[in-house]
């Protein structure tokens, strides 16, 4: 059995989902300890210990530094002390990265990044991870003896479906039907990048290789042609639907159900036919 | 940002750990005023402005602008410029540093992930909607 360190993450004192994704991956392999800086440490170590953490390290509240020189710093003065884990995960976080990074030249150990599974095998750890727009699948042997540093991607910002919207919409304003849709489906709204770029929407919206990776159980582009840059965020989801009026965009070559029209025609048309149901 | 392959995006932190810089990274807008840099970076819930002072170690995503292509005669001339080749010895390190010694990874497989298919496909003749509908009823999404 591995003991498990995992870098603890929180925002407005709520412990993030990734982080309890970590946790739940760390129990499986052993022992669990959480690694965390920053403030309100007493109520985020209740919630780690609630989630499979047998031992929570805390730094004490950073001020307004980034994580990544004083938690690394403590994590190794921890390390050099004798009390090494087998293995620590991080989230592909900014955070995450920083930390990671630093202590991967302090304690001169490999690290792999944006893995979506991983196995201790006797002494080495076992990473998977998608390469190339998730094209093709990589499985990585890492053999620097412990602790081994792994970055796992968050899986997903929920299993909530999606409704997302791109250039094809036309305008900012279009945006609303994107809005109704995944209110009625109870759902939520997503965004390409290209309408992130122009401003409509914010990028916490954006679901692509530089935003959110999604895996909703139905998936419902909205006038969004399915540059690479996109298709990587969302075609993990288990059910693609695409309203585009190119017959040749690529987002229909992933589409289990794809509609050639006006976005501006169908969707008005389904979000009333949605709404008569109640 | 993370290459646009492995997408790793720890490199930054790492140069700037063995400088003895502050880092700054994945900014997706960069700003200079004298000493000083700005970035902002957009999270899940909130956007973060990080300053700091330099001398300091950048990294930016790939939102941070819009990338000029070369003219053409920067091209040209980019092909007589100098290449200095600098080998394993002359920064001090032993050959097992480097390479795939140096990485203590081995590569196990690669294959490639499962391909999408396309599924149906249907031209809206005015019902386009009526055909979601039962798609989403048949998922049991409604």
């Amino acid at each position: 059995m591995a003991t498990t360190w995992v870098l603890a993450e929180a925002q407005d004192g709520k412990v993030a989902t990734i982080t309890l994704e970590l946790l739940a991956k760390a129990r499986d392999l052993g022992d669990v300890a959480a690694f965390y800086g920053g403030g309100d440490a007493d109520a985020i170590a209740a919630t780690l210990g609630a989630h499979g953490a047998s031992k929570v390290y805390a730094t004490g509240d950073l001020g307004d530094v980034l994580a990544g020189v004083p938690v690394a710093a403590a994590m190794a003065a921890q390390i050099e002390s004798g009390d090494t884990p087998d293995l620590i995960l991080f989230g592909t976080t900014y955070d995450g990265r920083d930390v990671a990074g630093r202590l991967s030249v302090k304690l001169d150990r490999p690290v792999t990044t944006n893995n979506t599974d991983l196995s201790v095998e006797g002494d080495a750890v076992v990473t998977t991870e998608p390469i190339f727009g998730g094209t093709m699948i990589v499985r990585t042997k890492v053999t620097g003896g412990a602790p081994h540093l792994v970055l796992v991607r968050p899986k997903s910002f929920a299993a909530e479906e999606s409704v997302s919207g791109g250039r094809g919409l036309g305008s900012a304003e279009k945006y609303e039907m994107v809005e109704s849709l995944a209110k009625l489906l109870k759902g939520a709204p997503g965004a390409s990048r290209a309408i992130v770029d122009a401003g409509w929407v914010p990028y916490s919206h954006q679901v692509g290789q530089t935003g959110k990776v999604v895996k909703p159980s139905v998936y419902i582009a909205l006038g969004i042609s399915g540059a690479t840059q996109h298709m990587v965020g969302m075609k993990g989801s288990k059910n693609i639907i695409a309203i585009n009026k190119d017959a040749e965009a690529p987002i229909f070559s992933i589409a289990d159900l794809g509609v050639v029209g006006d976005v501006h025609k169908v969707v008005p048309k389904l979000i009333e036919a949605l709404q008569a149901r109640g | 940002m993370g290459s646009t392959d492995g997408g790793m995006g720890v490199v930054p932190a790492m140069v700037s750990e063995r400088l003895g810089l502050p880092a700054v990274t994945l900014g997706s807008e960069v700003t200079v005023d004298g000493q000083t840099v700005r970035i902002r970076r957009d999270g899940d819930t909130a956007s973060e402005t990080i300053e700091g002072t330099l001398p300091l170690v950048l990294s930016v995503s790939d939102q941070a602008n819009e990338p000029r292509y070369p003219s053409f005669k920067g091209i040209m001339a980019a092909k007589s410029k100098p290449v200095d080749q600098v080998a394993v010895a002359d920064l001090g390190l032993d050959a097992g540093q480097v390479g795939w010694a140096g990485a203590r990874q081995e590569i196990v497989e690669v294959v490639p992930a499962e391909e999408r298919q396309a599924g149906e496909k249907i031209e809206d003749d005015g019902e386009a909607h009526v055909r979601i509908i039962q798609f989403l009823e048949q998922l049991k999404v409604i």
